[in-house]
């Protein structure tokens, strides 16, 4: 298709006729391959483009895709590298989202929806948010920063179309305490809320209220203030719900307070997903049996429970589909777990003690009793502080329709506790075995044999994460050289350096993001790359020596780097800390 | 772009970069084992620092965050007894990490006295030092250790009255400290209470745990 021979396809049909089809069309890679078509599919389709998804807010300026998009309604765009979670992105690097939010108030003003991540979100954007846009419906935040209760109450008081808040672990300061009260009276549009990373106390009452009129709620997560006797009325204001977040789940062991939240619980007949659990006390857990059944996502993973009620609880949900727990749990829950909840799709076991010395009775048993157990097994994160490879391997036969399997031994280098060898072995099984694995989380003791059997046989892997991990280059080499649907690498601590970056320079161009921290790349293979690369941006961290990156010798090596590819070239918010070279 | 490539223009582009040291092979960088031989002995973070690039650079290498100097042993998956914490290591994401720190200010009461104190108990590292902590703060108590060396108590030497440090939990319940694991502990107890030992009687321990 193209240019030459006869056949215009866009002449064929009016402009609209086309438009109605591709409306039909929602993922971003079919309608890219859409507007590849022919000039004519690209003209159309790039008017009627609804969606837009921005992996990198540096990746391409706003302006550069309003202007080729400008009927968009939903954007979602993500700032910082993930490894920012873990406190390895000094917190000035970037992600601003006012560039955004600025270039949006000016060219969308139909925009419907929002949702940023890992961006530095301000009161100012908020308060723009909900004045440029007169059908604004959706405002997701994930894991952001930079922003008050009062921008809060600026999107409550503006955003009368508001369907969804959804704030998901973000830091928000606390310096209005009655934004809830912002919400007009006649507001009623909302249905679904999630306040659960708020720190500070909500108001009860003005809750209360806003659920009570908001008839159409199916998602509310509240945060660890709400107490149990608020939630029962809350529950019997909302009964439609789907998705509900308690609050603190503790009190005093009151008997009218068991019965009435028992039976508050009873009457939501449409439950399908628990969290919250903030402070969990097992003598409330019963309350909720009722609705165990109907389950179909449950986290207890802020539930300082013990194995033995953690198990009661979970082996009355039949039809669960996604657990997360903690590491409370033990083997011998997640056994029970295996046995009882066979449609279990995702399971995700955080550590309750991350930094404790203190023996865990949860090892790889558990990882392989549910593997074994739950045929439906895709996705799996899991924090132990040991594993085989013999388990790695039954999880491998056991589960091949992997899709993402993130495995966290808590001690970097831990090699197999029986033979004493690397993981090599264990790795290797899964991603030959897991042939639609898309995320990949490696740890333990592993030598550059690891790599080998991953650049090979990881084809669908998108996502990987190393840390601690590898010999020498070679490592690096087999994954850029191999991992052909490779868009996110991100290692740490690992004995890889230049050779292998500046052998695989081209495969960089087709991946999203590199991160790399404590590793033995050199600040001359960083410039190299970069004079090699200009659609790469080469970013060097580092924030301990300061001063002038151009006085510094070529054999320096780099504390932290992170390459990604852009079409937006460098970019000009850089704090001190960040060259691009 | 061919790793040959990449290997001769690395060399004349970058000084003083060693081709040796960089070279694609299994095996320590720095040995002379043959490629694809078993690594017997892990390396220890202590020795890739010591790897050269080449060149001084006067760059120092102390960013690197402190592992255990000890080259891991093959075979012990154990946790080393005085492990400094790796930077984002494991990958917990703080707030996960903040949801689980709760207010940890606990009242302590002594039966007989007259007065409260308040301790945050996340300070400590274990029961050890909360009742060292505890000696302190009520100065007259010595600390002795019962014949089964399981239980710790505290002693009023001028009436030898012995006290058994309990503390109530968020179900309510009254327990003797030391017999769940130190973080369970701090997560669930709600206030501290120095109960003397004679009418400690209905707190039966169950196998006490105290490192």
């Amino acid at each position: 298709m193209g240019g030459g021979g006869g056949w215009v396809a866009a002449a064929m049909f009016p402009d609209e006729v086309w438009e109605y089809v591709f409306s039909f069309v929602e993922g971003d890679v079919e309608r890219n391959a859409i507007s590849l078509v022919c000039r004519g599919w690209h003209r159309i389709e790039r008017r009627c483009r609804r969606r837009i998804f921005v992996g990198n807010c540096y990746a391409v300026s706003p302006q550069t895709v309003l202007r080729r998009f400008p009927e968009v309604r939903a954007v979602t765009i993500k700032g910082k590298p993930h490894f920012a979670d873990f406190n390895l992105v000094p917190s000035d690097w970037g992600g601003g989202a006012s560039v955004w939010v600025e270039a949006l108030a000016e060219a969308c003003p139909q925009l419907e929806e929002l949702r940023l991540k890992r961006m530095v979100v301000t009161d100012d954007c908020l308060e723009l948010i909900g004045r440029s846009f007169r059908n604004f419906k959706v405002l997701s935040l994930t894991s952001c920063e930079g922003f008050s209760t009062a921008g809060l109450a600026s999107v409550a008081n503006n955003c009368r179309n508001l369907r969804e808040l959804d704030l998901q672990e973000n830091v928000i300061e606390d310096n209005c305490s009655n934004w809830l009260s912002h919400f007009p009276e006649s507001f009623t549009s909302l249905i679904s809320l999630n306040i659960a990373c708020l720190d500070g106390d909500v108001n009860l009452f003005l809750l209360e209220r806003l659920v009570s009129r908001c008839s159409n709620l199916k998602t509310l997560r509240l945060n660890h203030s709400v107490p149990l006797d608020r939630l029962v009325s809350i529950l019997l204001k909302a009964p439609q719900l789907i998705d509900l977040g308690t609050g603190r789940f503790s009190a005093d062991s009151r008997p009218e307070l068991l019965a009435k939240l028992e039976s508050s619980f009873a009457g939501c007949r449409n439950l399908k997903s628990l969290s919250g659990f903030y402070e969990a006390v097992p003598a409330y857990l019963p309350t909720i049996f009722s609705v165990c059944d109907g389950l179909s996502s449950l986290n207890l993973s802020y539930a300082t429970i013990q194995s033995a009620e953690l198990t009661k609880l979970i082996t009355r949900c039949k039809n669960l589909q996604r657990l997360w727990v903690m590491d409370l749990i033990e083997d011998t829950g997640l056994e029970a777990v295996a046995s009882s909840c066979k449609l279990l799709r995702e399971l995700r076991v955080f550590p309750f003690d991350p930094y404790g010395a203190e023996h865990v009775s949860l090892t790889e048993r558990g990882l392989v009793s549910v593997s074994a157990g739950c045929p439906m097994l895709r996705s799996v994160l899991y924090f132990c502080q040991q594993m085989t490879n013999a388990a790695l391997i039954m999880v491998a036969m056991n589960s091949p329709n992997l899709t993402c399997f993130r495995l966290c031994i808590m001690e970097p280098h831990t090699p197999d506790y029986l033979t004493s060898q690397p993981l090599d072995a264990g790795f290797s099984a899964i991603v030959e075995s897991c042939k639609e694995l898309r995320r990949l989380s490696l740890s333990g003791h592993l030598t550059d044999r690891v790599f080998k059997s991953i650049g090979t046989h990881a084809d669908q892997v998108k996502m990987l994460s190393v840390a601690f991990a590898g010999d020498t280059d070679a490592g690096l080499h087999y994954i850029l050289s191999g991992c052909k649907s490779l868009k996110k690498l991100e290692i740490r601590d690992c004995p890889f350096g230049d050779k292998a970056l500046l052998a695989n320079a081209a495969k960089l161009e087709t991946m999203r993001s590199l991160w790399m921290s404590s590793c033995y790349v050199s600040l001359g293979a960083c410039r190299l790359l970069a004079q090699r690369m200009p659609r790469l941006n080469v970013e060097v961290i580092d924030e301990q020596r300061g001063g002038q990156l151009a006085s510094r010798p070529d054999d320096c090596r780099v504390e932290k780097l992170y390459i990604y590819r852009t079409v937006a070239g460098r970019r000009s918010d850089m704090p001190a800390c960040v060259w691009t070279l | 772009m061919s790793a040959e490539t990449a290997k001769s223009s690395t060399e004349s582009d970058v000084s003083g970069l060693d081709y040796e040291e960089t070279e694609l092979k299994l095996g320590l960088p720095g040995s002379s084992r043959i490629a694809g031989s078993e690594l017997e002995r892990k390396r220890g973070f202590s020795e890739t620092v010591d790897l050269k690039l080449g060149g001084s650079g006067g760059c120092n290498l102390d960013y690197l965050t402190a592992e255990s100097s000890d080259t891991r042993s093959s075979g012990a998956g154990k946790l080393p007894a005085n492990k400094a914490q790796v930077v984002g290591w494991p990958p917990v994401r703080s707030f996960r990490k903040n949801a689980l720190k709760s207010c940890t200010y606990v009242k302590v009461a002594v039966d007989g006295a007259p007065y409260l104190r308040k301790v945050d108990i996340e300070m400590y590292g274990g029961y050890q030092q909360l009742l060292n902590a505890l000696k302190e703060m009520f100065s007259c108590f010595t600390i002795r250790n019962s014949p089964n060396n399981n239980e710790r108590r505290l002693v009023d030497p001028l009436n030898g009255t012995e006290y058994v440090p309990t503390y109530e939990d968020k179900d309510g319940d009254w327990m003797l400290v030391g017999d769940v694991p130190w973080k369970m502990f701090v997560a669930s107890c709600k206030r501290l209470r120095l109960m003397k030992s004679s009418e400690a009687v209905n707190l039966a321990p169950r196998a006490p745990q105290i490192d």
